[in-house]
């Protein structure tokens, strides 16, 4: 957040209604009345094309309201913004689902949980819960017993609501229908082996050929946002590792760099390394698990059994130390669990050099068939322009051109100090988002093999105090997590407990850009571009 | 005709830590008795089907990765004859509710029980299929499958090693032989019940009938 | 080399010796129904065990190991499991035609099999038109496919179907015309017939270029017939769960599964019939001691050595590859392997009317 006092003027000149409120990060509040016409201006004027995350919030007395996180893609420059409306019961706020792509799910996430009505909106269903769910769960005021387990089948209605506001102040409710009654419409999932966990599409088909996909999630959601309110800040630490299990070392590294941000703890160079080097065993791990499913996905099953092979090999490198393999909760406020484990520097070399060379034999086998590039090769492409708007990170943008990579946009842990080359390729297809995560490995192994050795020593845990509490504020930290920017908002009042705890999902983005990769594309291509977007539903649902 | 202990290649039956259960339900057998022939066919059936397994591939969260480990080199099921997973409930015998049960997914998940041809099994994998786990307190949470569906097996762990699934697992083959496929004992409910509330089922799912036409798998 | 005929015709005339003849024929009939259908399932249960074993060597695992000496009787296991599942009906669909469909493929890969020469004088269908009988036979199974998918009312069911009515009916183009390829080398169309013209070394060294060719196509085109992976669209797991046979359970969907795996079995065992010289063994004309030495392996070791290999080498092909996207499929065959048959014929013409094999 380099240049906030530029921009702080400039916003300030733009709309003086905007209050620059300074606790924690800083954000500017703005009312929803005026929102969307600063929005316009910071999206066309001044190039913030990327809506990092889209925060829905309940502030009790002051009223409903959203947080935006947006970037500049070009200078890097950041800005918070909050719009917010003082009507609890019939909130408003205009929506920007056409200035950043990625706002439509994120709003009609920020609906289901607040009910908060974006103007405008065209498709305003619920995204996570069912239709007929009472209340917004995420509201301060929710009552639990409003909706006990429903086990009538859930109806899929077929339109979508969205809403305008009057002069007067009251809204019109307009519906619009998703598919037409002569469209051939096909149910993928919830249970499906190519949705990667309980997604389900909608599909409407035209002999083979998709002409639209209609995403329905929420069938893992878990209300972990919603938990964290009622916990203290250690406790929160377990969720986190369960969102996205294969980066759970990231996640976790994200949520606790939240918080010693905002607790102002500043942690040794030993727990950097450590944590650095095992972000990357993550990551290693995370894209191996990648390639597996895709190639299973794809019908090349002894691709997937080399991945699961190799992948053990990283588990074992984790739990030594961790005593976890798959969800590992090492990182804790202010350090890590346990020290690394003495033959740690040991088996992560060996793994090094087992690894290159295994590497080959996957492009051997997969990278080089003609029948894997004959599908994944002009299949599936997201432009530079789409990705940005989409807020498609990680793998997904970094095949489209966007050097998207939050290691080198915002270097936290040892990424500043370590040498590595981000992989960036321009075609956007499904083979560069497979060939992107392919060389990722080897970087990530390079990332390794430079820490490795120069473990600093030190202390592996800050001396913190036994019960945390944040001073009011909000905070958003961000990581690279195995599959784009992982990130952590954090608004408290004080408490040992947070207020709003949101994560940036890094899978949400990558769904919601699934209809517009895969219009007039094959049924079979729709497994392939769900199996490249690498998402994990837990995380999308949350 | 006695029916005999229920024994797991390569593992003593102290190695196994609920022997108690086992015992009932075999002591249940031998107190009804059973026709030579008849025992001895069921034997056969037994024998078989606990050795061809296969399950369903349904994984919600974090343990639907192990359990893709345990089909993987290292735990390989496919030793036990496990490997033939089938996308289609009509041909899976266990389903293996591997992670967390939403109130969203609930439905969903007794629906693709009912779609499976008996005789079918549960395996509850990982805490929250067995009580709803960390996440017991949610608003959107379904605190434990055994409320929603028979659940044969639990195997408890956040998520289990997969260790752990292949003692799981061969826990349901004991179950599985200690079981009588003909004559319908140890079923929990009488054949007339049981046919009763087939037929119940199939009269009240008529009223359903748009909804078959959609195509729901 | 040992001629099964000698059994079969002392059956015979033990069996007229006691009984008038329609009698005896009739029993003989009804005991070669019931070898054939042993057969057929000993078939299955081996290619079963096969494909999990040679599968598991190709991926690092071991496969089978718990049930008898290295897993070999998993598969009678499975059986007894498939044997005892629950038949589901489905609400909303065709009754007729939805228990009718498992059978019709099955009675299509038994049809089929029946064809095959095992060893000499060991053939149950043979007469001089034994290819295009065949060719008409095993695509009765496409029916079945297409009728399983119509009639179980599902949408999946229905995709798999068609994709399978495509595919299959594309194929089989190939499929004859790399048959025929060879029918013009050796003009006959009887399958013992084909056999023995091998005596003097197999087809696919005699008919060089174009038979090697002919080879090939019929590996690929051959494997699309039976939807096997690369081509097992029709069954897709990652994009339709289980494709035609989604809504089958127990015992029905057993017979598909077994009609896939004998299906294998068939068009490698054609392979290695008019190709390889079925059970005919390895000749090289000259060698005299060679060829003594080699006729005393029995017919049916060679042939099964020879169908096996072939089986083999395509489930090496169905667990590397990645599978083809139904255009990409049509696109083969109809671009690529159907002209390519085409000018190979013409070109084996031009081998057999100049007489350039050997």
């Amino acid at each position: 957040m380099e240049n906030r006092i530029d921009m702080k003027e400039k916003i300030a000149a733009m709309k003086p209604s905007a209050v620059w409120s300074e606790a924690g990060d800083g954000m500017f509040r703005v009312p929803a009345t005026s929102f969307r016409s600063l929005a316009e201006k910071l999206r066309h004027e001044e190039g913030f094309d990327f809506l990092r995350s889209l925060t829905g919030m309940d502030w009790g007395e002051e009223g409903l309201g959203c947080v935006y996180h947006l970037e500049n893609t070009s200078t890097g420059e950041n800005v918070v913004l909050a719009a917010i409306d003082p009507d609890r019961e019939n909130a408003g706020i205009p929506s920007v689902h056409d200035l950043w792509k990625g706002a439509d799910f994120n709003e009609r996430e920020a609906y289901d949980f607040f009910g908060i009505k974006f103007l405008g909106h065209p498709d305003l269903r619920r995204l996570f819960l069912r239709d007929d769910w009472k209340g917004h769960p995420l509201r301060k005021d929710y009552d639990s017993s409003l909706n006990p387990l429903n086990m009538e089948n859930e109806e899929t209605s077929n339109d979508a609501p969205s809403y305008e506001m009057t002069k007067d102040g009251s809204y019109i409710l307009k519906r619009h229908p998703l598919f037409e009654d002569q469209e051939y419409v096909i149910n993928i999932g919830p249970q499906h082996p190519a949705t990667h966990g309980v997604l389900r599409f909608l599909v409407s088909l035209e002999g083979e050929t998709i002409k639209k996909i209609d995403v329905h999630s929420g069938y893992i959601h878990r209300g972990i946002e919603k938990l964290c309110e009622s916990l203290t800040y250690p406790q929160t630490l377990g969720f986190t590792d369960r969102l996205d299990y294969l980066g759970a070392m990231q996640n976790r590294h994200a949520l606790c760099a939240c918080i010693e941000k905002a607790m102002g703890l500043e942690v040794s160079e030993r727990i950097q390394c450590i944590r650095t080097i095992m972000d990357e065993l993550q990551r290693i791990d995370s894209h191996l698990l990648f390639v597996s499913c895709l190639c299973q996905d794809m019908g090349a099953l002894t691709v997937f059994f080399f991945g699961f092979r190799d992948r053990e090999k990283v588990l074992d490198i984790l739990e030594q130390t961790t005593g976890g393999r798959l969800i590992q909760t090492y990182n804790t406020i202010g350090g890590v669990q346990a020290d690394i484990h003495p033959e740690f520097v040991k088996k992560v070399k060996e793994f090094i050099k087992y690894m290159r060379p295994k590497l080959n034999e996957y492009h051997e086998v997969f990278t080089g068939n003609v029948i894997a590039r004959q599908r994944l090769i002009g299949t599936g492409v997201l432009s530079r322009e789409d990705a940005i708007s989409f807020g498609a990170t990680g793998g997904t943008g970094r095949a489209s051109g966007w050097a998207c990579d939050v290691r080198k946009r915002h270097p936290y842990a040892m990424y500043g100090k370590v040498d590595f080359k981000e992989i960036v390729l321009h075609n956007g297809d499904c083979f560069d988002r497979y060939m992107v995560r392919m060389l990722e490995i080897e970087q990530s192994l390079n990332i390794i093999e430079q820490l490795i050795d120069n473990i600093p020593e030190g202390e592996w845990q800050m001396k913190v105090k036994p019960v945390i509490k944040l001073p009011e504020g909000s905070w958003y930290t961000a990581v690279e997590g195995s599959r784009g920017e992982f990130g952590v908002y954090i608004e408290s009042r004080g408490d040992k407990s947070p207020y709003r705890m949101k994560f940036r999902s890094t899978g949400l983005p990558l769904v919601s850009c699934i209809d517009t990769i895969s219009r007039n594309a094959k049924i079979a291509d729709l497994i392939a571009i769900g199996g490249t977007l690498d998402y994990v539903v837990p995380d999308i649902d949350r | 005709m006695m029916k005999r202990n229920v024994n797991i290649k390569s593992m003593k039956y102290e190695d196994f830590n609920d022997n108690e259960y086992i015992e009932q339900m075999l002591k249940e057998l031998r107190d009804n008795g059973t026709n030579v022939v008849v025992g001895c066919l069921d034997d056969v059936i037994e024998w078989g089907r606990s050795n061809s397994l296969w399950p369903l591939t349904f994984a919600t969260s974090c343990c639907g990765i192990e359990f893709m480990a345990i089909g993987a080199a290292r735990h390989d099921f496919a030793r036990f004859g496990f490997e033939v997973a089938r996308s289609s409930p009509r041909q899976a015998d266990f389903i293996m509710v591997a992670g967390t049960i939403t109130h969203k997914m609930a439905p969903v998940l007794k629906r693709l029980y009912d779609q499976m041809a008996d005789p079918k099994y549960v395996i509850a994998t990982g805490g929250c299929a067995i009580s709803g786990g960390p996440f017991k307190k949610s608003y959107h949470v379904v605190d434990g499958v055994d409320k929603i569906i028979p659940v044969d097996v639990y195997i408890p762990g956040c998520p289990p090693r997969p260790e752990a699934m292949l003692y799981g697992l061969m826990q349901l083959q004991r179950k599985v032989k200690a079981q009588r496929f003909l004559g319908g004992l140890n079923k929990g409910i009488s054949e007339k019940e049981y046919e009763r509330l087939m037929r119940e089922d199939t009269n009240k799912a008529e009223d359903y009938s748009e909804y078959d036409e959609s195509g729901l798998a | 080399m040992f001629d099964f005929g000698i059994v079969t015709n002392w059956i015979h005339t033990q069996l007229t010796s006691v009984m008038p003849d329609g009698l005896a024929i009739f029993l003989e009939c009804l005991m070669i129904g019931i070898c054939l259908l042993l057969l057929y399932v000993i078939i299955a249960i081996i290619m079963i065990y096969m494909e999990r074993k040679v599968c598991a060597a190709f991926q690092c695992r071991l496969g089978p190991t718990r049930v008898g000496p290295w897993g070999s009787i998993q598969v009678i296991c499975d059986v007894f499991k498939m044997l005892t599942k629950e038949i589901i009906t489905i609400r909303h669909s065709d009754k007729f035609l939805y228990n009718l469909a498992p059978y019709m493929v099955i009675l299509a890969s038994v049809m089929a099999f029946a064809c095959i020469p095992i060893s000499r004088g060991m053939e149950i269908l043979d007469f001089n038109v034994g290819i295009l009988f065949f060719m008409a036979a095993s695509s009765i199974g496409i029916v079945g496919i297409l009728l399983a998918g119509w009639s179980s009312n599902s949408k999946y069911s229905l995709i798999g179907a068609m994709r399978s009515g495509a595919q299959m009916i594309s194929y089989e183009l190939s499929v004859g015309l790399s048959i025929l390829t060879i029918v013009v080398l050796t003009d006959t169309m009887q399958f013992s017939e084909i056999v023995m013209r091998q005596a003097d070394g197999w087809f696919i060294f005699k008919g060089h270029i174009p038979a090697v060719i002919a080879f090939v196509i019929y590996l690929i085109a051959g494997n699309a017939e039976v939807n096997r992976g690369p081509f097992d669209l029709p069954e897709a797991e990652s994009e339709l769960t289980a494709g035609y046979h989604t809504e089958y359970s127990g015992m029905h969907f057993g017979l598909f599964y077994v009609a896939e795996f004998v299906n294998l079995f068939i068009i490698s065992g054609i392979a290695a019939t008019i190709f390889l010289g079925g059970w005919m063994p390895l000749h090289i004309p000259g060698w005299d001691g060679f060829n003594a030495v080699m006729d005393w392996i029995p017919g049916f070791i060679w042939f099964f050595a020879k169908a096996f290999f072939i089986v083999w080498l395509l489930m090496w092909i169905k667990w590397t590859f990645p599978r083809l996207r139904i255009d990409q499929i049509l696109t083969l065959e109809w671009k690529y392997l159907v002209p390519i048959g085409l000018l190979n014929l013409l070109l084996m013409v031009i081998v057999v009317v100049f007489k350039l094999h050997f």
